[in-house]
C-alpha cells in the first residue's frame, strides 16, 4: 500500500513537470509582459524591475531558476501583488476557496448520491422521471445566471442573506455562494449514481440476492458498494476543482479566493501567481486522484491486485 | 424497396426506440425551433441586431407597442432641443401625432429630418405654418415598434440579439463538438485497435492530461493570445476529446476480436481501413451519445468563457456575451439576463434531454 502510494507520487513527477514547462514558456512566448502598463514606464525603470525580477536573462536560466526555487518549496514573489508573494497570496486564497468547495461537495455529494440511488431503485416512477428532468436542469443552470438570481431574490427581494463579501466567512456570507457552487454537482452526482446503481443492479449477484430471498435494503448496500466506484473517481477532479475555487462564484459574490488571484494573474502577466494556482490545482487533482483510487480499491476488492 | 431495406439495422431500430422517448421528441422538437429561429428570425423581427434605439433603453419585455406614452414625451422633448424649438402641444390621432413646434428665430423645416432619424417616426408633414414660420404644425406617423424581450443598455432589440447570438452559440456548440469527435473517434480507435505498448502510452497520455486543469489552460490561452473564435473552437475541441477517446477505445477493444474484424483481416485490409470501415462506423451507438451530451457542455464552457470576456467579442455576440451584459444590470433591467438565459438554458436542457433519450435508446437492455 506505502508502495503503491510511493510509485504513483513518483509518477506525478513527469506530468508536474510538463505542467511547469508548458505553462512557464506559453506564459513567456506570449505577447505582453507584467510590467506593460497603461503608461510606458521609463526605460530605465523598466531595465530596472526586469532585473530585480530576473526577466532580463536567457528563457532557459529564468527555467532553471524557477525550478531551483520551486525545489526549494519557494513559488517566487508574485509581479503584481506588490511585497507579496505568491505563497502568501494563496495562503490567504486557499482557505475562503476550500471553505466554500468543502461544503460545497459535502452538499453535493449528500442529495446527488442520495436522489441517485432513490431514483435508480424505483426506475420509471414519478421520482426517477422528475429527477431525470432535474438534472438536466441543474445540469444546464450555468453558475453566472444562478448567482445573479440568487443575489436578486434572497440577497435584493428578501433581504434574508448578504449580497456578497466574505467577512471572514460568516455563515450567512456562505450560503449562497455554496449552493450555487453545488447546484449543478447534484445532478451531474444524481445522474451518474442513477446509471450506475441501475448497471449494477441488473447483474447476476443482486438476481441471485433477491431470488435468495434477501431484504430489500441489504441488496442495496452491497449494490451501492459496488455502484459508487464511478462516482468516487468522479468526485476526485471535481474535488480538485471546488476547493481551488471558482473564478465565476469568486467574482460575482466578490469572495477572495484562488478562482480570482489565477484570473487576475492572467490579466496581469502576473507568471509566478498563475503558476501558483495551476500547480496548486495539478498538485491536488493528483493527491486526490490517489485517494480517489485507494478508496476504489476499499471498495471493490477485485482492484486491490492491480493497484 | 431499397429504402425500407436501408430502414432496417441497428441504426434504424435505434431511431425507432428514440422516436418512442416522449421527453426525448418534445426536446427534439424544441430544438429544431430554436435553431431555424436563430438562422432566419434576426430577418423577421424588423430589427437590425446592432441598431440601437437611444430613447428605448432598457425597455422591459413585453407586447406593448413603442414607443409607449411613457417614452413618448421625453423622446419628443430630446427630439425638439435637438431641433432648437419648443413643443408646444402634442396631439395623437390614431398612429399619427400632430406637434406644434414654436422658435423665436424660426423652426428651420430641414430640422425636421431628426424625427424619421430617430426611427421612432415616419417622415414628417407640414401641415400649417403661422407666424412667418415662428410656429409650426406638423403631423408625423408614429412607427409601431415591438420589442417582444426588450432592449439592452444601448437600446438594442433584445430578442433579434439573442437569436443572433443563438447562432455563434450554436455554431461554436456544433464545430468544437466535430473537432472533439474526430480527435477523438481517430485517437481512441487507433490505440484500442493496435493495442499493446502503443495503447498503453496513448491510454497514459490520455491519463496525464485528465489531471491538468484544463479551464485553466482555456482562461489562459485566450488571455494571453487574443481571443478569437477559431482560437476559441480549436481550444474547445482539443480539451474535450478525452471522454470520446477513451469511450471509442473500449468500444474497439471489444470489437477487434469480433469474427467479421478477423475476416476483414484475414481477406487482407490494412489496418487504417479496418480501423475507418469495420470499427468506427460500430462505436456509432455511445459516440453519438457522448456527442449529444458533448454540445450542451460545450455551449456552457463558450458562455462561460464569454462571460468572462474571454470568448466571443463585439461586435458578434453570444448567449454568454448577452447574460454577462445582463448580470451586470440585473438591479435595473432584469430581463436583459432573463431572455438570453431562457434560451441557453432551454437548448441546454432540450439537448441533455435528447442525449439521454438517444442513450436510453441505443442501450439494447432498454426493452
Amino acid at each position: 500500500m506505502i508502495r503503491f502510494i510511493l510509485r504513483r507520487l513518483a509518477q506525478s513527477v513527469p506530468t508536474l513537470f510538463a505542467v511547469v514547462a508548458v505553462n512557464f514558456f506559453l506564459m513567456r512566448l506570449a505577447p505582453g509582459g507584467p510590467f506593460d502598463l497603461e503608461r510606458p514606464l521609463a526605460p530605465t525603470a523598466m531595465e530596472n524591475l526586469r532585473r530585480v525580477y530576473g526577466l532580463d536573462q536567457p528563457l532557459i536560466v529564468q527555467f532553471g531558476s524557477y525550478l531551483a526555487a520551486l525545489a526549494r518549496g519557494d513559488l517566487g514573489p508574485s509581479f503584481s501583488f506588490r511585497d507579496m508573494s505568491v505563497l502568501d497570496l494563496i495562503a490567504r486564497g486557499l482557505p475562503v476557496s476550500a471553505t466554500l468547495g468543502a461544503l460545497a461537495l459535502a452538499l453535493a455529494a449528500c442529495l446527488g448520491i442520495g436522489l441517485g440511488t432513490a431514483a435508480a431503485l424505483r426506475r420509471g416512477g414519478a421520482l426517477d422521471r422528475l429527477l431525470g428532468l432535474g438534472a438536466a436542469l441543474t445540469l444546464s443552470l450555468p453558475s453566472f445566471v444562478v448567482a445573479p438570481l440568487l443575489q436578486i431574490v434572497f440577497g435584493l427581494s428578501l433581504r434574508w442573506l448578504p449580497l456578497s463579501g466574505w467577512e471572514g466567512g460568516a455563515p450567512s456570507h456562505l450560503i449562497l455562494p455554496v449552493v450555487t457552487l453545488a447546484l449543478p454537482q447534484v445532478g451531474a452526482l444524481a445522474r451518474l449514481t442513477r446509471a450506475s446503481l441501475s448497471e449494477v443492479l441488473r447483474t447476476q449477484p443482486v438476481r441471485t440476492m433477491r431470488s435468495l430471498g434477501l431484504p430489500p435494503s441489504r441488496i442495496t448496500r452491497h449494490a451501492l458498494r459496488g455502484a459508487l466506484l464511478p462516482v468516487v473517481a468522479y468526485l476526485a477532479p471535481l474535488a480538485a476543482a471546488l476547493l481551488t475555487g471558482s473564478v465565476v462564484v469568486e467574482t460575482i459574490f466578490g469572495l477572495p479566493g484562488i478562482g480570482r488571484y489565477f484570473v487576475e494573474g492572467a490579466l496581469n502577466r502576473d507568471y509566478t501567481l498563475v503558476m501558483g494556482t495551476v500547480l496548486l490545482v495539478v498538485a491536488l487533482v493528483i493527491v486526490l486522484n490517489l485517494i480517489a483510487d485507494l478508496a476504489c480499491a476499499w471498495l471493490d476488492p477485485r482492484l486491490r491486485n492491480t493497484a | 424497396m431499397s429504402a425500407t431495406r436501408a430502414l432496417a439495422g441497428p441504426a434504424a431500430r435505434t431511431l425507432s426506440r428514440l422516436a418512442r422517448e416522449r421527453v426525448a421528441m418534445v426536446s427534439l422538437t424544441v430544438l429544431i425551433l430554436i435553431a431555424p429561429a436563430c438562422l432566419f428570425g434576426p430577418a423577421l423581427t424588423g430589427h437590425d441586431p446592432t441598431r440601437a434605439y437611444p430613447d428605448l433603453r432598457q425597455l422591459p419585455a413585453g407586447l406593448t407597442a413603442q414607443p409607449d406614452p411613457d417614452h413618448l414625451r421625453p423622446a419628443l422633448e430630446r427630439l425638439a432641443f435637438r431641433m432648437r424649438t419648443r413643443l408646444d402641444d402634442v396631439a395623437r390621432d390614431g398612429d399619427a401625432l400632430r406637434l406644434t413646434l414654436s422658435s423665436e428665430a424660426g423652426v428651420d423645416r430641414r430640422s425636421l429630418v431628426y424625427l424619421p432619424r430617430s426611427d421612432l417616426f415616419g417622415e414628417p408633414n407640414v401641415i400649417a405654418d403661422t407666424e412667418d414660420g415662428k410656429r409650426l404644425v406638423v403631423a408625423v406617423p408614429l412607427r409601431r415598434l415591438s420589442f417582444p424581450l426588450g432592449t439592452d443598455v444601448h437600446g438594442r432589440d433584445l430578442l433579434t440579439r439573442c437569436l443572433v447570438a443563438g447562432r455563434v452559440s450554436l455554431l461554436i456548440g456544433l464545430i468544437a463538438t466535430l473537432v472533439a469527435l474526430l480527435i477523438g473517434v481517430g485517437y481512441g480507435a487507433t490505440a484500442g485497435f493496435i493495442g499493446g505498448a502503443v495503447d498503453a502510452v496513448m491510454m497514459r497520455l490520455v491519463d496525464v492530461l485528465y489531471a491538468l486543469p484544463f479551464v485553466f489552460f482555456v482562461i489562459l490561452l485566450l488571455v494571453f493570445f487574443r481571443p478569437s473564435l477559431t482560437l476559441m473552437l480549436v481550444v474547445i475541441g482539443a480539451v474535450e476529446w478525452l471522454d470520446m477517446a477513451r469511450i471509442v477505445r473500449a468500444q474497439t477493444l471489444s470489437l477487434r476480436e469480433r469474427d467479421f474484424v478477423r475476416a476483414a483481416r484475414a481477406l487482407g485490409l490494412g489496418t487504417p481501413r479496418i480501423i475507418l470501415r469495420h470499427i468506427v462506423p460500430n462505436t456509432f451507438g455511445p459516440v453519438a451519445v457522448a456527442a449529444t451530451l458533448l454540445v450542451p457542455r460545450v455551449i456552457l464552457l463558450e458562455s462561460f468563457l464569454s462571460f468572462l470576456g474571454l470568448g466571443v467579442q463585439e461586435p458578434d455576440t453570444s448567449w454568454g456575451v448577452l447574460i454577462a451584459e445582463g448580470a451586470r444590470a440585473i438591479e435595473s433591467a432584469p430581463h436583459m439576463l432573463a431572455g438570453p438565459a431562457a434560451f441557453l438554458i432551454t437548448t441546454l436542457v432540450a439537448l441533455t434531454l435528447i442525449g439521454d433519450g438517444l442513450a436510453d435508446a441505443v442501450d439494447p437492455r432498454a426493452d
